[in-house]
């Protein structure tokens, strides 16, 4: 049985189509990635499936109940962790935490081992208000409070946007221990270095689907050459790139420009660039990175 | 010539050092990356250096306006954009632009011309009367990022400008970064993708309050001896006590 089912569901906001007719199934267990830039209908879809926005049609089971009819046993066993931080800023970390236990019926003592590898990292700050954390033991404090009822399905929507490099790490390794526990999580996120570290992902822009499979086998797919390009000046060859019609894009990637090309060999475009006046020239083939994924079907949908 | 200059700023909050006695340079028309893990101290040190926060102890100057003097002039010589977007959703694309023109002082009968030309520039003239909240978020952002520059500060910062931002935005976003330190314009950002600091001419790490390395990208990775920032970062961050 899918822990998540999704068949066509539609969402408008006045004339804004948020989501235009998702489908998907996401197996028990599984850690699945809702990736894609802010206003691409990720947080519409997770209030779907949350029971906290209904959908204009479509159907949604989450561990088996629907999100219509059995909403209230879907609130019993579902985890969610909003994106904006959404705990009560006036209580301390101790008392939030509490709240939560108590409104699901059980102790902080009875799950304590889910939250046992996040939460020692913020209880030495147990008697501190929520309101005064840093940014990053917040959402250790909201994951926290999120699985204290041992929740079947974790939904987090966002949980690493403004989050240092460090702590991003850290997360995902607590989201894979989680997976071991047997919980099934749905999580979203606009940094597309995250994807890998999910089981499956489905790239969401303008509230569709572009595609839904392993990162591995979405990475396979791309199927235009692509080079990495370097010299002493990045800013202008970018330009002199864009100018190459034989080059289909060009983007910057960090310390390297990446291009799709045809008809074009590397020896040309060497001396293309040596013709524009270019020094220490680097051209290399590479593989493609979700981002590179995302930007070549972004273009063509 | 210098744009910021600052000698061992520090800020207290009680017995908690925020800012621990940070110095640096920036030149003009840099593109400075802030990094840090959170809690590392960035926003409060961008505070004082916007003139928003009064330092505990050392001096400094930003856009050649004492830190601890002048905090006034500083705010009316630099521009500055958020990590959310600051624009007003009711207004029209030229009223916001009018207005922060308006606010920094630029000569009202200069304002009409600049909001066209930026607006050709950027291939917005055929919204120029719409509603800031009809526009895509993409739009926002860049028009967001215009109106910080509107007064042509000789500094700009950048607070988290892409979070959340999808790739091409993103990367569009970058291109005016580059256009206006072109113009000679310093651009002083903090970001959490590791890719962009890879664009800026020097980048500084905070841990617990103190600047730990401050370089070129690509000396860090050489000082560091890895291929990425990320990893530079990680190795820096990881021994980080305060959160």
């Amino acid at each position: 049985m899918s822990s998540i089912s999704v068949n066509n569901i539609k969402r408008n906001y006045g004339k804004v189509e948020a989501l235009k007719g998702v489908s998907f199934e996401v197996e028990k267990g599984e850690i699945f990635g809702i990736i894609g830039p802010d206003g691409a209908g990720k947080t519409t879809l997770f209030r779907i499936l949350t029971t906290l926005l209904l959908a204009d049609s479509g159907e949604a089971k989450v561990d088996g109940n629907d999100v219509i009819k059995e909403y209230k046993d879907i609130r019993k066993k579902v985890g969610y962790m909003p994106g904006r931080f959404s705990l009560y800023q006036d209580l301390s970390v101790e008392e939030n935490l509490k709240v939560f236990a108590t409104i699901f019926n059980t102790t902080i003592e009875e799950n304590y081992h889910l939250i046992e590898d996040i939460y020692k990292q913020i209880e030495p700050f147990k008697k501190r208000r929520a309101g005064a954390l840093s940014g990053g033991m917040k959402q250790k404090l909201a994951l926290s409070c999120a699985l204290i009822h041992e929740p079947t399905v974790l939904f987090l929507d966002e949980p690493t946007t403004g989050v240092d490099p460090v702590s991003r790490k850290e997360l995902w390794i607590m989201l894979k221990k989680l997976k071991k526990e047997g919980i099934t999580i749905l999580v979203s996120t606009p940094y597309m270095d995250e994807a890998s570290l999910c089981d499956r992902i489905a790239l969401i822009q303008d509230g569709e689907f572009m595609k839904i499979d392993t990162p591995e086998n979405i990475v396979n797919a791309f199927d235009s050459e692509l080079w990495s390009v370097k010299s002493s000046n990045m800013s202008g060859l970018l330009k002199d790139l864009r100018a190459n019609n034989k080059i289909i894009t060009s983007f910057a990637f960090g310390d390297t420009h990446h291009v799709t090309v045809k008809g074009l060999s590397v020896e040309e475009l060497k001396s293309y660039l040596v013709g524009k006046g270019h020094t220490s020239i680097e051209i290399n083939s590479i593989k493609a990175s979700i981002e590179d994924c995302f930007l070549e079907l972004s273009k063509s949908s | 010539m210098k744009v910021i200059e600052t000698d061992k700023l520090t800020k207290k909050f009680g017995s908690f050092t925020a800012v621990d006695s940070i110095s640096m340079e920036v030149e003009k028309g840099e593109i400075f990356g802030f990094l840090g893990a959170n809690g590392a101290g960035k926003t409060t040190a961008m505070r004082m250096l916007c003139g928003l926060s009064t330092p505990t102890s050392g001096k400094g100057t930003v856009a050649g306006f004492d830190i601890n003097k002048n905090p006034e002039d500083i705010k009316k010589n630099i521009g500055y954009m958020s990590q959310k977007f600051a624009l007003y959703e009711d207004l029209k694309v030229w009223e916001n632009l009018r207005l922060f023109g308006g606010i920094y002082g630029v000569p009202q009968k200069e304002i009409e011309p600049r909001i066209d030309k930026l607006l050709t520039t950027l291939g917005f003239m055929d919204e120029k009367n719409t509603m800031v909240k009809a526009l895509p978020l993409g739009w926002k952002q860049k028009l967001s990022f215009s109106a910080s520059i509107f007064h042509e500060p000789k500094i700009v910062f950048l607070d988290e400008p892409t979070g959340g931002v999808d790739p091409a935005t993103r990367r569009q976003f970058w291109e005016l970064i580059y256009d206006a330190s072109d113009r000679g314009i310093t651009v002083f950002v903090t970001t959490h993708y590791m890719d962009e600091a890879e664009y800026c001419d020097r980048v500084s790490i905070m841990v617990d309050g103190k600047i730990e390395a401050l370089d070129s990208p690509k000396n860090l990775k050489s000082t560091f001896n890895v291929e990425s920032m990320d990893e530079v970062f990680f190795q820096l961050a990881r021994g980080a006590k305060n959160e």
